[in-house]
Formats: C-alpha cells, sequence, structure tokens
C-alpha cells in the first residue's frame, strides 16, 4: 500500500471515527448519571434516519429542514423514552432499567419494521456530499471530511457545556450523588432529562451522518452502529465524555485500517469490534479512560 | 421558624421516628442528640424532603408547609442540610463545589460576595479553590461541605453529625466556626452524637431515643440532667 493509500484510508477512518464519538458520547453519558446502558440507543439512530426520509417524502422539506426535523423529533423521542421507560424505574435495582431499555429497543425495532415495513429505503443524497474533492492526491467524498468538522464542533460544545457551565456541573454533581445534588436544589429529573435529549440529539446527527454514508435505511440499520459504539464507550472508558470519544476514534480507525491493511478480514469487520471490546475487558476492565477508582469519602 | 409536629418516618417495617413535634426559633441554635439509629438522621431527612414522611405528619417552614416538597424545592425556601460523610463532590474543584451551593441562586452580585465570605471564614478553601474536593482531608472536606451550604445563604442551617471522623482538635475549630456564622443571624438545627459539644453550643435540645423525644430542655439543662449525663456524656 503506498502512503497516499494509507492517508485515505486514514481520512476514512477518522470520520468513521467521529460518527462512532458521537454516537457513543450518549452511551457514555447516560451511564454516567443512571448508571446503565441505554440500549434502545441504537433505535434512537434509526429512527433518525427514518424521520428525515418521511421528512422528505411526506413533508417535502428540502434536506436541510428534514435534518434538523429528525434532531428535533429524535430528541423529544429520546427524552420521551426515559420519561416513561425509565424514569418510573429509578429506585429499582438497576437490572430492571436495563430490561426496560432492552425492551424499548426490541419494541421500537419491531413497530418500525411493521409501520415502515422490512424493505430498504433510499436515504437522501444532496449533492453537497456526495461531491468528490481532492487534497493534494488524496481523493475523498466530501461527507468524509464533513464529518470530522460537524463532529468536532458538536463535540466541542458538549465537552464546554459539561466542563464549564453550571448546567454542567450540575450534570457532573448528579452523576456523583443524586440526593447531595437535590439538596443544592437541583431539578435532578430536568438534569437527567437533558442528559437523555443532548445523548439523542447527537445519536440523531450520527444517525443522519450514517445514513449519508450508507444510504440504506431499514428498521435494523441501529443494531450494529449502536453496538459498535457501546464498545467504543466501554473501551475509552464508560462513563467518561473524552474517553468515549477516544474509543470511537479508535474502533473507527483501526476498522478501516484492518480492512485495508488484510483485505482478506473484510468479512470480520464488525467482529473486530467484539474482539476489541473482550480484550479492553480483560486487560483493562475500566476501559482506557476508566474512572479512578481510588477515592476518598 | 420551624415546626415540626408529630413526625412518623417508616421504612419497609421499620418505624424509625415514631411521632415526635419540635420547633426552631429564628436565631436559635438547636440540637438533637442520641445514640446511632435513634432517628436523627431520618428527621432531617424528612425535613429537606430527601425521605417522605408518614401521613398526617406536618413540617412547617415561615408559615409554609413542606410536608410533601420536592427537595430542590425546600432548599430555595431558605432550608439547606450538610450531609452526614459531608458528601462533597469529589471530582469537582472546591470552586465549583461552592458553586453548586448556590445553584438556584440568580444575583451573581451576592452570590460573588458570598463566596468571598466563606473563602474568609475558611482560608484554606480559598487556597485549594482549584483542587478536586475529593484530594482535600477530612477536616477540609467538612469545612468545604459548610461553606457549600452557605452559600445558599440559608435561613436554617441543618448539619447531620459535623464532627464525625475528625480529629478532636478540628472538631473544636468547626463547633467555633459554626458559633461565629450563627453570630451572623444563621439558625441552626444540629444532630451529634458528641452530646457535649453540641449542648455547650445549642440554645435548645432534645434527646432522641428509638425514634421519640425523651428529653428536651435548653443546652445547660440537658448538660446537666443524670439522664444525659448517664447515657451520652459518660459521667
Amino acid at each position: 500500500m503506498n502512503f497516499q493509500l494509507f492517508l485515505q484510508n486514514l481520512a476514512n477512518g477518522i470520520s468513521l471515527g467521529s460518527l462512532y464519538a458521537l454516537i457513543a458520547i450518549g452511551y457514555t453519558m447516560v451511564y454516567g448519571i443512571l448508571r446503565f446502558i441505554n440500549f434502545a440507543h441504537g433505535e434512537i439512530i434509526m429512527l433518525a434516519t427514518y424521520f428525515v426520509y418521511f421528512g422528505i417524502l411526506i413533508f417535502s422539506m428540502p434536506w436541510w429542514l428534514a435534518f434538523i426535523f429528525s434532531i428535533i423529533l429524535t430528541s423529544l423521542l429520546g427524552m420521551g423514552i426515559e420519561k416513561v421507560a425509565y424514569k418510573p424505574l429509578r429506585d429499582s435495582p438497576r437490572i430492571s432499567i436495563l430490561i426496560s431499555a432492552i425492551g424499548v429497543s426490541f419494541l421500537i425495532q419491531n413497530l418500525s419494521l411493521v409501520i415502515f415495513g422490512g424493505r430498504p429505503k433510499a436515504f437522501c443524497q444532496p449533492s453537497i456530499f456526495t461531491k468528490m474533492v481532492t487534497f493534494g492526491n488524496v481523493k475523498i467524498t466530501s461527507i468524509t471530511f464533513i464529518t470530522p468538522i460537524i463532529a468536532g464542533i458538536l463535540l466541542y460544545f458538549v465537552t464546554y457545556l459539561v466542563n464549564n457551565t453550571k448546567t454542567g456541573m450540575a450534570m457532573r454533581a448528579t452523576a456523583k450523588d443524586f440526593d447531595t445534588a437535590k439538596l443544592m436544589g437541583i431539578d435532578i429529573d430536568k438534569i437527567i432529562s437533558l442528559t437523555f435529549t443532548l445523548g439523542s440529539a447527537l445519536a440523531a446527527v450520527g444517525g443522519i451522518m450514517w445514513g449519508l454514508r450508507y444510504p440504506q435505511i431499514h428498521p435494523f440499520i441501529g443494531t450494529m452502529p449502536g453496538l459498535k459504539c457501546f464498545i467504543a464507550a466501554v473501551v475509552g472508558g464508560i462513563g467518561n465524555i473524552p474517553g468515549a470519544v477516544l474509543g470511537g476514534f479508535m474502533l473507527g480507525i483501526m476498522e478501516i485500517m484492518l480492512v485495508a491493511f488484510l483485505p482478506g478480514l473484510t468479512g470480520y469487520r464488525d467482529a473486530f469490534a467484539f474482539v476489541l471490546l473482550i480484550i479492553i475487558l480483560l486487560v483493562r476492565p475500566t476501559g482506557i479512560l476508566g474512572e479512578k477508582i481510588a477515592e476518598k469519602v | 421558624m420551624l415546626k415540626v409536629k408529630d413526625l412518623n418516618i417508616r421504612y419497609g417495617g421499620i418505624h424509625a421516628v415514631r411521632g415526635i413535634s419540635f420547633e426552631v426559633s429564628e436565631g436559635e441554635i438547636v440540637a438533637m442528640i442520641g445514640a446511632n439509629g435513634a432517628g436523627k438522621s431520618s428527621t432531617l431527612r424528612a425535613i429537606c424532603g430527601l425521605v417522605k414522611p408518614e401521613k398526617g405528619s406536618s413540617i412547617n417552614f415561615l408559615g409554609k408547609d413542606l410536608t410533601s416538597a420536592e427537595t430542590n424545592q425546600i432548599v430555595r425556601q431558605g432550608i439547606t442540610m450538610v450531609p452526614e460523610g459531608r458528601r462533597v463532590f469529589p471530582d469537582l474543584t472546591v470552586r465549583e463545589n461552592l458553586i453548586l451551593g448556590s445553584y438556584f441562586r440568580k444575583d451573581p452580585q451576592g452570590i460573588k460576595e458570598d463566596m468571598d465570605w466563606v473563602y474568609e471564614i475558611f482560608p484554606r478553601l480559598k487556597e485549594r479553590r482549584e483542587q478536586l474536593a475529593g484530594t482535600l482531608s477530612g477536616g477540609e472536606q467538612q469545612m468545604l461541605a459548610l461553606g457549600r451550604a452557605l452559600m445558599s445563604r440559608p435561613k436554617l442551617l441543618m448539619m447531620d453529625e459535623p464532627s464525625l471522623g475528625l480529629a478532636p482538635i478540628l472538631v473544636k475549630e468547626i463547633f467555633e466556626i459554626l458559633k461565629d456564622i450563627h453570630k451572623q443571624g444563621v439558625t441552626m438545627l444540629l444532630i451529634e452524637q458528641n452530646a457535649r459539644m453540641a449542648l455547650q453550643l445549642a440554645h435548645y435540645g432534645y434527646v432522641l431515643e428509638t425514634g421519640s423525644i425523651i428529653l428536651e430542655g435548653t443546652g445547660e439543662e440537658l448538660a446537666i440532667s443524670e439522664m444525659v449525663k448517664k447515657a451520652y456524656l459518660g459521667e
């Protein structure tokens, strides 16, 4: 493989990685606050792509408006799922809420299958995202470099929100200790709701970009990216936002490079993520940037 | 200021607080003493809404009924609690912990003044303001928890075992500071196992045993009562 090809694959890996990072943040933020894996996150991604599809098909929206429509609808949906399926279980054992999440995931998947049908639909392909762009002698489609730019802006925004605003402080406080957060006058229901809304909005953006990359949508497209981003979050250290970003990029770049360097293993592309998960769980169960364990009380 | 009437708290089958009634008047320091499991913590937790009391209980603060209010609303009324074991947010900095104490306030000027006030009371916190709270010593964490509570500019400050796990010299220091804070107009309700310190400080006290008030009186009265001497002062 020559250097030019390597750069091309690297660009592709960074692009896929930034997409994973966006989605992984949703897992890690929810885990950080409620200590469970929101298995319905993948279905949120899937629905975001359908919202775009129907926005264009039924309401004849221009693509950009359909994107915004989808992001808003998906955020509200994420918030709604929390209210209906997770909030009533907040004082139950953690396993109940986890099972509830799996239930929501199956429900949405199968409901979508009934309503949308199983036949794949074509996702919109605005020409602005499909143009070929040349940097030096590296040729890539524009979505490949637009994805990391948008992801970068959003990641910066989320990190800023969490680290530098009062709301972010309240989020970190709630993640640590519900009761004491309440004693500060924090309305933890609002904070948790906001976390789901934010995570779902990022997942919607991730889903839309996924659709632009792989423009065929069906009710099960959320499963694989959902699982992979969950793995990315675990690899980076679940509960840790920079960790989710790191895990996302690692997974994306390694996946693309695996296919590029060892074309014989292309069929194992999805399995690779799980191998990585197993290795991390064996070597460093808390993930690369996992939570510090020793803490003074 | 605070009137608690017929407070009953149950956890499953355990009747932790059995119909106690008491009052805290403005400007007072009231202490509640008693052994582990007497129901002191539950009482404080009920006042700030972290535990829901049984029907028929009544908690009234400045004329408002707070019996079934949410914690974040109660805090906005001017009641704050320093929880047992301090519970500072370990991975937030000292400054961030203090800011959270003023979370619901909308007066940046007043918040800034109170921050300076807290730093004045606890110069050590000022030195360490950018340090993570989890890296502070136990005494410093207690100071931070207290400072954080003051940042809400409370009318009533409740403290759950402020002396727990602290060296005697630090306990003395904390109680001196409490005295100062009280002089600046903060009413206090504190619960303590360290009865001697608590009764020295308090204007009025209640003795709790297995969920009931078995004795009450001024701090001095309680300190010289035979029963308290025997059971809590080890004399």
